[in-house]
């Protein structure tokens, strides 16, 4: 997992680079609950660009993510979600509490390729 | 009506976290020769998962075992029979609702089934409790060069 941090807006970033299942939804929960903890960010964006694969495993390891952000007054959203992906989110309807964004506004973070 | 089978392969493998990327993919590259869209292959392998998670997680909890898949190839679709002989199910009507799981502590979603039923075209669970579960999924592949019906 790739995590960029901008002090000024209080952004957390974290750019997952492995598919989402059982196996590798601990490990990303772990880090990403680390980086949570040591930023309490004010804006946390999930980048998928790197994500091929994800099964449901992916849906509550993002809402316990969200649950957490919440408790500290953060927001949450999603960035490049490849259809597939998308889709498993849509079944759970999770995209009504934590919208896809397009792009991260204001800041240079983000510009994947 | 399809009876006569064009391919078939079983896999054989332990219930470890690390077997379920082996498992979905090793199907899907199975499923290929009939030529899938990206979307039936993607749906295929999020399916896959999905089983095999359950009887990961659920089916052996966090002793290991071993997990059986049989899948069979039609002329247009693909059957996948997931089988453990884990603890089994004990009210599948329950297992099967959106969002029930029986172990929220795990962070699970509860929509394993609701996915498995609505990627693919076909879904069965049997299961026996202290004797396993065997899921059995079928997924129509539309042939999208060919649509004279």
């Amino acid at each position: 997992m790739k995590v960029t941090y901008n002090e000024k807006d209080k952004l957390l970033t974290l750019q997952i680079t492995e598919e989402i299942d059982h196996h590798y939804a601990e490990k990303i929960r772990t880090r990403a609950d680390f980086e949570i903890q040591k930023y309490i960010p004010k804006k946390l964006v999930w980048d998928f660009a790197n994500v091929s694969f994800m099964d449901s495993a992916g849906i509550g390891m993002i809402l316990g993510r969200y649950k957490m952000i919440t408790m500290f007054g953060g927001t949450m959203n999603m960035i490049n979600v490849a259809p597939n992906v998308k889709k498993v989110f849509e079944m759970a309807g999770i995209l009504k509490i934590i919208p896809i964004i397009e792009e991260i506004g204001g800041t240079e973070i983000g510009k994947c390729v | 009506m399809e009876n006569v089978y064009e391919n078939k392969m079983s896999l054989e493998f332990l219930s470890k976290s690390s077997n379920e990327a082996f498992a979905r993919i090793t199907v899907a590259s199975f499923a290929s020769q009939l030529d899938p869209s990206i979307e039936e292959i993607s749906d295929i392998k999020t399916a896959v998962s999905e089983a095999v998670t359950n009887s990961i997680i659920h089916g052996y909890e966090d002793k290991i075992g071993i997990i059986k898949i049989e899948c069979t190839l039609f002329a247009n679709s693909i059957e996948i029979q997931i089988t453990d002989k884990g603890k089994g199910i004990e009210n599948i009507e329950k297992a099967k609702e959106p969002l029930y799981t029986s172990k929220p502590e795990l962070e699970r979603s509860g929509m394993g089934f609701t996915i498995m039923e609505n990627f693919m075209d076909e879904l069965k669970i049997e299961s026996v409790v202290g004797v396993g579960t065997k899921v059995t999924m079928k997924k129509v592949i539309k042939d999208l060069k060919d649509s004279s019906e």
